[in-house]
């Protein structure tokens, strides 16, 4: 160890550095303060004994600077004196001293101290090595969660989370404490959200939110409805999680051309419909969470509820209601049920939930581990053309083809065929950037077929209240006995200059219907303005395509379809 | 103790009572509670009648027990829950699983 000793008597600072290197020291010697304080700043030594009365700058003033110059390094100090006065020693450990040695001094006693100090800043420095080393990974830590999110962005992205019926609070950061949430816009309109909620926080939910967001925007481009979805985000976490690790979650899949929400709730608090009027519905968990049970046992049946434009959807996880004031408590999931009851006409309830909050915990920041999202229903639009990402690729595949795709029986009620047959016309060249548009053809051909003719529902029940979840209610009843009924879809594509022609005819198996009057411009406006469902099915279908023909006695759908490359007139000009 | 287990006289039953807060902090103690038991051992009482609390990571230390028993064929009963512990079990629908009483 090195000592600094500072003694301004010369035959005193000759014994006690006689002592001190005896004890197997280094002793580097100081005349005064002045020159301790620039031996100190030179030599660094790890412990100093300092005359208290010294020329130049005294004790006390080098003490100071010693101090100043040692920073968090501790570098004990110990004061000799002959001062006996009770003043005189405790000015010297004010000044920054740490003990004090009184003249005459004792070899014994000098030892004892040089190694209880010696202790302490062995001690301190093996807590300021582990401090600083917890501070370098902490900082570490964070470096890696702020580049794990960059990773996580770019699979997870933001989707239609921006849009401007959707208000949402998540933390930066809240993917680490298990909390995820993805918006996706479907192809042929309407809007798929996820709210999950993962057991545990840190490195294992954030790596258990990653397939998660790969399945949700994956197959919501596809066309796989919520269900499917559902089932393949529990198939894949049951399967990639250890037991004991689930994910909380709420679905919602809302369809603004038909206002009509399915939800889906494992797990999370009640989440809201908010209908005009003050109304409330709410959603609470039907299920367990995802990942906890095998796929045969795992049940994606949906709730379906009927909605209107500006009606709101409030979806929370349980850091929202379990929010700490002060005191400790939380909100409850009745305080969250007060806020949504105090709401005026046209107050929307995520600015009301955010205030309440922030009035609740007393902080204008939001916890880490509390994401909320509101979900606005709006008036259905017709599909965007979505813009060609990857122009090149689109430029060449398949153009001039045929397929005949049949589902029978069984199927029918298990398996939904539009993301298969949506995929093989994406394969056009060209057609992709109109998968809103050929999506929402398929989905209206087949369901059309489906519930109408392989299932003779009645869409007059959807025109009465609450008529929406007894249909589908009917039609999950009428889905269990699909023998000896089937639906085919012929599909053609053949190219043209700039584009090309996309004809589908669907035929099912049901009784089909009167549509003499669809044929007649005068009986098919006369139907439109009803407002009757299967008039506005094949309302949007006429509208879409080139020709719209129904065949046979009602059962046989044809429809095609012209599309133009968006640069028609560059490439026919190359 | 927070967490106290007791056979049944057969040694068919083992029944763990948890004290206070069922959060991660019981996790090791719960763990060694059921899986130093006997092989006699083919029911699982688990008794709240003294848990305050019990948070998400409690319900996975159950479905860790569930596996533990056998998975689908365990018998494990939760039993004496007060209502908070009750909702929380009830919002992830664990009646699914376990049967609660």
């Amino acid at each position: 160890m090195k000592v600094l000793l500072a003694e301004d008597s010369a035959s005193d600072r000759l014994i006690l550095a006689r002592l001190v290197s005896r004890l197997g020291h280094t002793v580097i010697e100081a005349e005064d303060g002045t020159e301790a304080v620039e031996l100190f700043r030179e030599t660094q030594p790890d412990l100093v004994l300092l005359d208290a009365l010294m020329p130049r700058m005294d004790g006390m003033e080098a003490a100071r600077q010693i101090k100043a110059l040692a920073g968090e390094r501790l570098v004990p100090l110990i004061f000799l004196t002959s001062l006996s006065g009770a003043g005189d020693l405790a000015r010297c450990l004010e000044a920054g001293g740490d003990d004090f040695l009184v003249k005459p001094y004792n070899r014994v006693i000098l030892e004892a101290k040089i190694n209880a100090f010696n202790r302490m800043r062995a001690l301190h420095q093996a807590l300021s090595h582990q401090r600083d080393h917890i501070r370098r990974q902490n900082q570490q830590m964070l470096d890696e969660q702020r580049t794990a999110r960059r990773v996580f962005d770019n699979i997870a992205h933001t989707g239609c989370l921006d849009a401007p019926n959707i208000r949402h609070h998540a933390s930066p950061l809240s993917v680490f404490n298990g909390d995820v949430l993805f918006a996706a816009q479907r192809p042929g309109g309407g809007t798929l959200v996820f709210l999950g909620d993962f057991t545990g926080h840190g490195l294992p939910a954030a790596i258990g939110a990653m397939p998660v967001a790969e399945i949700f925007y994956g197959m919501a481009a596809k066309g796989f409805g919520a269900p499917d979805v559902l089932r393949e985000i529990n198939r894949k976490l049951r399967r990639i999680l250890p037991i004991g690790m689930f994910c909380c979650g709420l679905m919602i899949e809302a369809d603004f051309k038909h206002n009509s929400l399915r939800v889906w709730n494992g797990g999370l608090p009640d989440g809201w419909l908010l209908r005009a009027g003050g109304y409330r519905v709410a959603i609470p968990s039907r299920h367990l969470p995802l990942g906890v049970q095998e796929p045969d046992q795992f049940s994606a049946s949906m709730t379906v509820l009927d909605a209107a434009p500006g009606d709101w959807l409030v979806m929370m996880t349980d850091g929202l209601p379990e929010a700490p004031n002060s005191a400790g408590e939380s909100l409850g999931e009745e305080g969250v049920l007060s806020v949504l009851a105090g709401l005026k006409a046209g107050q929307e309830p995520f600015e009301a939930l955010l205030a309440r909050m922030q009035q609740h915990t007393g902080k204008p920041e939001l916890a880490d581990d509390l994401t909320l999202c509101c979900l606005q229903m709006v008036r259905a639009e017709a599909p965007e053309v979505m813009p060609d990402k990857i122009p090149e690729s689109a430029l060449t595949g398949p153009a001039d083809w045929h397929c005949v795709y049949e589902l029978r029986e069984q199927t029918l009620a298990d398996f939904n065929p539009l993301p298969l047959m949506l995929h093989i016309c994406m394969e056009v060249p060209g057609l992709r950037s109109r998968s809103g548009e050929v999506y929402t053809l398929l989905s209206e051909l087949y369901n059309n077929a489906l519930e109408h003719g392989v299932l003779a529902l009645s869409s007059e029940w959807k025109t009465s209240p609450g008529g929406f979840s007894r249909y589908y209610q009917e039609r999950t009843r009428r889905l269990g006995n699909t023998d000896g009924h089937f639906i085919r879809f012929s599909l053609g594509h053949q190219p043209r200059e700039g584009g090309g022609t996309l004809t589908v005819v669907c035929e099912d198996s049901g009784d089909g219907f009167d549509f003499t009057e669809y044929s007649d411009t005068v009986a098919h406006q006369q139907a439109a303005s009803t407002g009757r469902y299967a008039g506005r099915g094949l309302e949007i279908l006429r509208r879409m395509t080139r020709n719209l023909k129904v065949h046979g006695r009602g059962n046989r759908v044809e429809i095609v379809y012209d599309w133009w490359f968006p640069d028609a007139a560059i490439t026919s000009g190359a | 103790m927070p967490i106290e287990t007791h056979r049944s006289d057969d040694g068919k039953t083992l029944t763990i009572c948890v004290e206070g807060r069922f959060d991660f902090s019981t996790h090791q103690s719960f763990r060694d509670a059921y899986e130093h038991s006997e092989p006699t051992v083919s029911h699982y009482v688990i008794d709240l009648s003294d848990t305050t609390y019990l948070d998400s990571s409690a319900l996975g230390m159950l479905l860790l027990l569930r596996d533990h028993a056998g998975g689908d064929g365990a018998r494990i009963s939760i039993e004496n829950c007060n209502s908070d512990v009750r909702r929380i079990l009830s919002i992830s629908n664990f009646e699914q699983l376990f049967s609660i009483r």
